[in-house]
């Protein structure tokens, strides 16, 4: 099991440095430059300000140089916000967006293995259909439009969360709702689909033989097995809702990584587009990594390190 | 003998796409305390349905429609899913036929084995799985200590269906409902598979319904045979009456498609023309009558009643009533009946 981590880790510093090369090339051919007052600044000027950011070298030179600073750990300073570094950037804004991303994991999650086991158990009842339509809506409604559903309704018209705020667990619960619908329908027609396939296996018709009651065949035995599958979308789960999250941190206006990844691509903020893609690569990484283990935790046939012995 | 367990006039219908199939249309059997009945008959003659329905486990769209199970003279049809738990994995519990796929493959088998003990009884976690160690060592697993948290997947699939075996005898049942559990192993498995059961109803003096379609296997387990064909009961007796006075043509089909020590490397083995009936419209006559050799116009009109061949035996074909014609079975049956006669029987 170290083994295999230990191998997954070196894995991950070889993605994040391809990330971060591809990254670095396509940021270079985006449109436009850093500096918002350029005309106003004579050629001199600009030519000082390109210099003390090292951007009068050649792309490639620029690039080695950026490599070789995150060797070391260093991610730049940003053009935009303050010359701040961008790791204490991103320090200060990660806590909000962690908390929403995930709460809305855990609800989602959690929401979408009971309505899909529901759904299963309850197979071709109005509780099936309920939850499928439920479901679906989660799916296709996209976040930012459900944010801004659950801000007239729950905040504007009756008040009953604020509008548009960060400070307390009361202010990130409509957030969490609107990114929560997603996984919730993910994760449910995972779950139901499974779980219905789970039902009618043998292993199942044994645990009831057993006087096991319908709600312990369930709990003992159907829920664990359904939830295979499950565990491997958690991860592309993740990348959708971290996504997300980008605009309904905007709607909210939460002070988030999200606000500020969209802001540093709009005004060509180079330090802080690398930082920021870097880090989400490195998330989402450690989540895929997270998941694959859990995958052995919950299914024994797959568990590492104990090989096949049959 | 005691009968602890009595189908009677047991029918089961289907609701399908296509309309209501008609599984079971009135099966009688008993059951007598500590012997073994085998319930013969080809795939889809219902053999499985009729012991599913005692344990009342059949799938969604099924439903008992008519008649009794009565378990020490208790109908279970009149019972509750919750009163029926009570009974389940404890005074009667089922092994099945597919080892591979019956077992949880995200439970130790330890948990899964112990599991009956935890629900019936009032006993510690601990003592559950020392008395689930005992069962598994009993029925051949070998170093059960170590294997206890051991999955499925770590085991073959004659170890697998030992430990099948293991959870349905773990709590001592009254009953032990065998549901072709030999089908899906290799014949030297099958064998092993046979024994372990003839001794553990020895030893725990278990009665056992045993589902087959292997005469063979039946030879080697029964007390009693009953013969399934379509839904309903053909022939009953012991396994002497049914092998060596078998008087159903259904029953002289199977006997001569089964080859026997006296079979020549160069005989063909026979097979029964045709297939069973649709059971969306079962025949109003005799089931079998359309692939019957010996069928006369009554079959074809009018079901054939249970004619009593001796005191344990009865077949339902209208060839025993005194007015039919005298027909003579094929020649291994024939073969038979001379060595019923050398066992005492009397052949009519």
């Amino acid at each position: 099991m170290a083994k295999y981590i230990l191998k997954r880790i070196l894995y991950l510093f070889l993605t994040l440095f391809i990330i971060a090369t591809i990254t670095f090339f396509m940021m270079k051919m985006l449109p436009g430059t850093p500096f918002s007052n350029q005309n106003r600044m004579s050629a001199e000027q600009l030519k000082i300000v390109k210099a003390q950011y090292g951007l009068d070298q050649s792309v490639f030179v620029q690039y080695i140089r950026y490599i070789g600073g995150l060797l070391q750990g260093n991610l730049g300073t940003s053009f935009q916000f303050n010359n701040e570094p961008v790791t204490a950037l991103i320090g200060q804004r990660l806590a909000p967006s962690m908390q929403i991303g995930a709460q809305a994991m855990v609800v989602g999650t959690i929401g979408g293995i009971l309505l899909g086991a529901l759904a299963a158990i309850r197979k071709n009842t109005w509780v099936d259909t309920l939850a499928t339509f439920i479901s679906i809506l989660g799916l296709s409604i996209p976040s930012f439009v459900l944010a801004v559903l659950l801000q007239f309704y729950l905040a504007y018209k009756w008040k009953i969360y604020p509008v548009a705020l960060w400070d307390n667990f009361q202010s990130s619960i409509l957030p969490t709702l609107a990114l929560s619908a997603l996984p919730l329908g993910t994760v449910a027609r995972f779950m139901r689909t499974e779980m219905v396939d789970v039902m009618s296996s043998d292993y199942i018709e044994l645990a009831k033989s057993k006087g096991n009651s319908s709600w312990g065949v369930v709990a003992k035995h159907a829920l664990r097995n359904s939830l295979i599958p499950v565990v491997t979308i958690i991860g592309p789960m993740a990348v959708s809702v971290m996504t997300g999250s980008m605009v309904v941190e905007n709607i909210f206006s939460i002070p988030g990584i999200g606000e500020q990844f969209v802001k540093s691509i709009t005004t060509n903020d180079y330090p802080t587009i690398m930082g920021l893609t870097i880090f989400y690569s490195f998330l989402l990484i450690i989540v895929y990594l997270i998941v694959d283990i859990l995958y052995g935790l919950i299914d024994p046939r797959i568990r590492l390190g104990n090989g096949g012995k049959e | 003998m005691d009968k602890i367990l009595e189908v009677k006039d047991l029918h089961v219908d289907f609701d399908t796409y296509n309309g209501v199939v008609h599984a079971i249309r009135g099966v009688s059997f008993h059951l007598n305390a500590g012997e073994t009945l085998a319930i013969v008959g080809e795939s889809g003659s219902g053999k499985s349905i009729t012991v599913r329905s005692i344990l009342q486990l059949l799938a969604k769209n099924g439903t008992i429609s008519k008649g009794e199970v009565l378990y020490h003279g208790d109908d279970l049809l009149q019972k509750s899913d919750k009163e029926m738990d009570k009974l389940r994995g404890n005074k009667i519990s089922m092994i099945f036929q597919d080892p591979m796929t019956s077992l949880d493959p995200t439970m130790t088998i330890g948990k899964q084995v112990a599991e009956p003990l935890l629900i019936h009884n009032n006993v510690s976690k601990k003592d559950a799985l020392k008395r689930a160690e005992e069962v598994l060592r009993l029925v051949g697993i070998p170093n059960p200590q170590a294997r206890m948290n051991d999955y499925p997947h770590q085991f073959s699939g004659g170890q697998r269906q030992r430990i099948v075996i293991a959870i349905a005898i773990v709590d001592y049942p009254e009953i032990l409902i065998a549901d072709e559990p030999t089908t899906a192993l290799d014949v030297t498995v099958q064998a092993q598979i046979i024994d372990l059961l003839k001794e553990l109803q020895q030893k725990i003096g278990t009665s056992i319904i045993f589902i087959t379609h292997d005469l063979g296997v039946v030879a080697g387990i029964a007390d009693r045979v009953a013969v399934m064909y379509a839904g309903r009961l053909v022939e009953f007796g012991s396994v002497n009456d049914i092998f060596y006075n078998p008087q159903h043509p259904y029953t002289w089909g199977l006997l001569d498609s089964m080859p026997t020590l006296d079979t020549n490397e160069s005989d063909r083995l026979n097979s029964i023309p045709g297939t069973p009936p649709n059971l969306l419209n079962p025949p109003k006559g005799d089931a079998f009558a359309p692939r019957n050799a010996y069928a006369m116009e009554i079959d074809e009109e009018q079901q054939p009643p249970f004619f009593k061949v001796s005191k344990h035996h009865y077949a339902a074909t209208w060839l025993l009533h005194p007015n039919a014609p005298k027909v003579t079975p094929p020649a291994s049956i024939l073969n038979r009946f001379e060595k019923f006669k050398k066992l005492g029987g009397n052949v009519k």
